[in-house]
């Protein structure tokens, strides 16, 4: 990815992230953070993680935030005008997050690790291919040796070859959380 | 040219935008969504670090997989959290977090 792009997406981001701290409307704060994650999709894509990036796009930037909008207009939440400001907790907020971001700078600067480009990490489709070999299905093989990246592909493998388990724990998981959501916005039913 | 500092960076600014929205915010919904900022600041770095570990030329999978289950589980947090938060402005009629000072000693 040329760097301009680069930076534009990561403008992207952070901007909308910052209207979204800073918002004083709700439902403008909901509109930047879905346009923060569409920036962050854009990322994930230069870094060749292609699933990634559209299930951060489908799942955030759609349910997420129409869950989010939907909820905000059906509380009906006003512009908090006229409220003062809460100036100890900004104060503290501010000087937390700077001191976070100087600290990962410094921690990212000092390593040898963060100079890796994709230039001199390059992916070897073609010897990935031969190396992978009969431990993987030949449909991604057959996609490695066209020399594309079969990224949906490797994910579900890695996913229902090492993670299968953990998955159905996901699976569980979602379904507890349904019932639980069910159960809380249940309006609670006056004595007959 | 573009390394995984720089992605990491991104990374972390995102996060500490997200970590002083939840201090500096009374609305309990957008410190919800800057909740879900400090998740995706974490999706971030841990994409960026899959692609630049190689395992046999390709990028570390077990790192998208994270993301995958991470991804899932902010959503399921979202929905449980949205339905406490409807619950909250029935019985309180207001979603500042200083409503919600039952638990205070």
């Amino acid at each position: 990815m040329p760097p301009l792009l680069f930076y534009l997406f990561a403008l992207i981001t952070l901007g909308f992230g910052f209207l979204v701290v800073t918002g004083r409307n709700p439902v403008t704060c909901a509109l930047a953070l879905a346009a923060s994650f569409v920036g962050l999709a854009a990322l994930f894509l230069s870094l060749d993680a292609y699933f990634i990036g559209v299930i951060q796009i489908l799942v955030y930037a759609g349910a997420v935030m129409v869950l989010f909008l939907f909820i905000i207009m059906l509380l009906d939440i006003k512009t908090e005008e006229g409220k003062k400001l809460n100036v100890p907790a900004i104060v503290s907020g501010v000087l937390l997050a700077v001191l976070l971001t100087l600290q990962i700078i410094a921690v990212v600067g000092s390593t040898e690790l963060a100079n890796k480009t994709s230039q001199n990490t390059p992916l070897a489709l073609a010897e990935a291919a031969g190396k992978i070999g009969k431990a993987a299905l030949p449909t991604i093989t057959n996609d490695l040796k066209a020399g594309t990246l079969p990224d949906a592909k490797l994910i579900g493998f890695t996913l229902f070859d090492q993670y299968g388990f953990h998955l159905q724990v996901i699976g569980l998981l979602l379904l507890v959380g349904t019932i639980g959501v069910v159960v809380l916005s249940k309006r609670e039913r006056s004595a007959p | 040219m573009i390394t995984l500092g720089h992605y990491l960076v991104v990374s972390g600014m995102l996060f500490s935008l997200g970590l002083a929205g939840v201090i500096a915010r009374r609305n309990i919904i957008i410190v919800y969504m800057c909740l879900e900022m400090m998740l995706s600041a974490a999706n971030l770095a841990l994409v960026g670090f899959s692609r630049f570990h190689l395992v046999n030329g390709l990028p570390d999978y077990t790192a998208q997989s994270l993301v995958f289950f991470t991804i899932t589980v902010a959503a399921a947090e979202v929905a449980v959290g949205l339905a406490i938060i409807v619950a909250l402005f029935r019985s309180k009629q207001s979603v500042d977090v200083e409503s919600v000072t039952k638990l205070q000693g």
